[in-house]
C-alpha cells in the first residue's frame, strides 16, 4: 500500500496531494492540464522534493519531512515512463532494457520483449523506431527491473488511435502479469474505464475524488440501467432531429438528440450514454 | 632543430589535451548541473583566458610560480621541478590558457541533452557517475571531439603565455609559434615559412576532419 500526503508550493500554484494506492491496483490520474498530475508523479518518484508531508510505501519511508528522510529516485524502486520516452539514443532497444537491470535477467527480458512485441526491432536504435514502438520500449524499460510502483506520464498523448489501443493492451497485460501498483495520467475517460480500477480526480493541485471510475460521472443526475462513457465523433442534422455518432470503446453507435440537447454538445466531448426504460436483448 | 621544435609543440599540445580532458569533464558536469550561487564565479574563472591577454596570465604565472614564490620554491625544493622557464612551466601555462576550450563545448553539450534522459537513468537506479559515463558522455561525442580538437589546436597556436613562462629555450620551451617569431626576427624567412606552413596545414586538416566527422555524427546520434 502506498500512502501519500505531501505538499509543494510553486510560484503560482500550491499542491496538496493526499491519497492511498492499494497494492497491485491500476490507478488513473485524471484532470485538466495544469492541475498537477505530472507534479504528483515527479514528487512520488523523487525527481521533485515535497515541502512537507510523508510518502509511505509498505511502511517503508520514501519521504518524511519531519524525520528528514528523502530517498533519491535511485532508491525508490519505481519505473517512470516519460512523456518524451527518454530512450537512450546511444543504446539499442535491448541495451535500453538491460540498462534498467542491475542483474541481467534474460528470461524476463525475453518475456517483456514478447509482451510489447518488440522482437523484430530489439537491435535497432531509438531513432529508427516509430513513435508507438518508442513508447512501448519506454514502457518495457520502466518495468524491466520489476519496480514497486509504475508511473506513466501522459504515455498516450502522441499516439494515434490504433497505437493507443495496442499500448493500452500492453499496459493491461503488463499489469496483469507483474502485479505492479500503477499510477497513470490519462485524459481519456474511455481509457480510464478500460484500464483503471481506481481513479484519482485531480483539480487545482488537490485530489478531490478517489474511487472507482464511476466517480467521473458522480455529478450527473442520471441513474441509468446502461451507462457507457463515449466520445462524440459526429453530429448530423436529420429532418427535425439530430443524429449523434458516438464512439463507445471501439464501437460506433448512433443516438438521436434534440436541438436543445445538441446545444451543449461538441464533437470530441466525452459524454455518458445511458438508457433507462429499456429491455435489452442479448444475442449469443 | 625544426623537427625537435615541432615534436615539442605537439608533445605539449597532446599532454595539455589529455590533462584537460580529465579535468574538464568533471568541471563541465558540475557547471551543467549545479544550482549553486558559486556557478557564475567559477564560469567566469574558466572563461577568463578567452578575454585576458596571454601576457597577463604569463606574468602572474611567473610571479606565483617563480623560484622566489611560495609555490615555486616548495615544488622546487621537494620535487626538484622548476615551474618557470621549463617544460613543466609551459605545460601549466597551456593547461590554464586552454581551459575554456575544453570546458565550454562539453558543458554546452551536457546542457543540450534532454533532462529526461538523466532523470530516466536515475529512476532506473543509476548513480550520477554511472549516468554520466553510460548516458550523458556517449550522447555528446560531438562536443567531446570539439573540446579535444579545439584544445589541441589552441595549444599548438599558443604564443604569449608560453613565451612569458617558458622563455625561448631550444628543445625545452621553444614551441613552433615562438620559433616563427624568432626566425622572422633573424630575417630567416625560409625557416619561418616552413614552421608557418606546417602549422597552417596541420590546423586546417584537423579542423576539416572535425567538421566532416561532426556532420556524420549529427545525422545519427550515437
Amino acid at each position: 500500500m502506498i500512502n501519500i500526503d505531501i505538499t509543494k508550493s510553486f510560484k503560482n500554484a500550491d499542491f496538496h496531494f493526499k491519497a492511498i494506492l492499494k497494492d497491485n491496483s491500476l490507478n488513473a490520474l485524471f484532470g485538466k492540464s495544469g492541475a498537477g498530475k505530472t507534479t504528483l508523479l515527479r514528487l512520488l518518484s523523487g525527481l521533485e522534493t515535497p515541502q512537507n508531508g510523508k510518502i509511505l510505501v509498505d511502511n517503508k519511508i520514501w519521504f518524511d519531512f519531519e524525520k528528514k528522510i528523502n530517498l533519491p529516485p535511485q532508491k525508490r524502486d519505481i519505473g517512470f515512463v516519460f512523456q518524451d520516452y527518454a530512450l537512450f539514443p546511444n543504446m539499442t532497444v535491448m541495451e535500453n532494457l538491460k540498462f534498467a537491470q542491475s542483474k541481467i535477467d534474460t528470461n524476463f527480458l525475453k518475456e517483456l520483449i514478447d509482451i510489447v512485441e518488440l522482437g523484430e526491432v530489439q537491435n535497432k536504435y531509438p531513432e529508427q523506431l516509430s513513435g508507438g514502438q518508442k513508447q512501448r520500449v519506454a514502457l518495457a524499460r520502466a518495468v524491466a527491473k520489476k519496480p514497486k510502483l509504475l508511473l506513466l506520464d501522459e504515455a498516450f498523448s502522441a499516439l494515434d488511435n490504433s497505437m493507443r489501443i495496442q499500448l493500452q493492451n500492453d499496459i493491461k497485460h503488463i499489469h496483469q502479469n507483474l502485479n505492479l501498483t500503477t499510477l497513470m495520467i490519462s485524459h481519456d475517460i474511455a481509457e480510464v474505464y478500460k484500464l483503471a480500477s481506481n481513479v484519482l480526480l485531480i483539480e487545482n493541485g488537490k485530489i478531490i475524488k478517489n474511487g472507482n471510475p464511476n466517480i467521473l460521472f458522480e455529478n450527473s443526475q442520471i441513474s441509468g440501467k446502461f451507462k457507457f462513457s463515449a466520445k462524440i465523433i459526429k453530429i448530423e442534422k436529420a429532418d427535425t432531429i439530430f443524429i449523434v455518432t458516438l464512439l463507445i470503446q471501439n464501437n460506433l453507435t448512433k443516438v438521436v438528440a434534440t436541438l436543445e440537447e445538441i446545444k451543449s454538445m461538441h464533437v470530441g466531448d466525452d459524454v455518458l450514454v445511458a438508457s433507462k426504460a429499456f429491455n435489452p436483448i442479448i444475442i449469443n | 632543430m625544426f623537427l625537435e621544435t615541432m615534436l615539442l609543440t605537439f608533445k605539449v599540445a597532446l599532454i595539455t589535451t589529455i590533462v584537460l580532458f580529465f579535468i574538464g569533464i568533471p568541471i563541465a558536469f558540475w557547471l551543467s548541473a549545479t544550482k549553486s550561487r558559486l556557478k557564475p564565479i567559477i564560469e567566469t574563472i574558466v572563461s577568463m583566458p578567452l578575454v585576458l591577454p596571454p601576457s597577463v596570465i604569463g606574468f602572474y604565472l611567473l610571479i606565483f610560480l617563480g623560484p622566489n614564490s611560495a609555490i615555486g620554491s616548495f615544488v622546487e625544493n621537494w620535487f626538484d621541478i622548476r615551474l618557470v622557464l621549463s617544460f613543466e612551466g609551459i605545460l601549466i601555462g597551456s593547461i590554464l590558457f586552454s581551459f575554456p576550450f575544453m570546458v565550454h563545448p562539453i558543458q554546452s553539450g551536457l546542457q543540450s541533452l534532454p533532462k529526461s534522459l538523466i532523470e530516466a537513468s536515475y529512476t532506473l537506479g543509476k548513480s550520477k557517475l554511472q549516468t554520466l559515463t553510460y548516458v550523458q558522455l556517449p550522447n555528446i561525442k560531438n562536443s567531446l571531439l570539439t573540446g579535444i580538437v579545439l584544445t589541441f589546436a589552441h595549444t599548438v597556436g599558443e604564443f604569449g603565455v608560453v613565451l612569458m613562462v617558458g622563455g625561448n629555450i631550444p628543445g625545452e620551451t621553444r614551441l613552433a609559434s615562438i620559433a616563427i617569431y624568432d626566425e622572422v626576427e633573424a630575417l630567416n624567412y625560409n625557416l619561418a615559412n616552413q614552421y608557418a606552413l606546417t602549422l597552417f596545414t596541420i590546423s586546417f586538416s584537423i579542423l576539416l576532419l572535425v567538421f566532416i566527422i561532426n556532420r556524420k555524427f549529427s545525422g545519427i546520434l550515437r
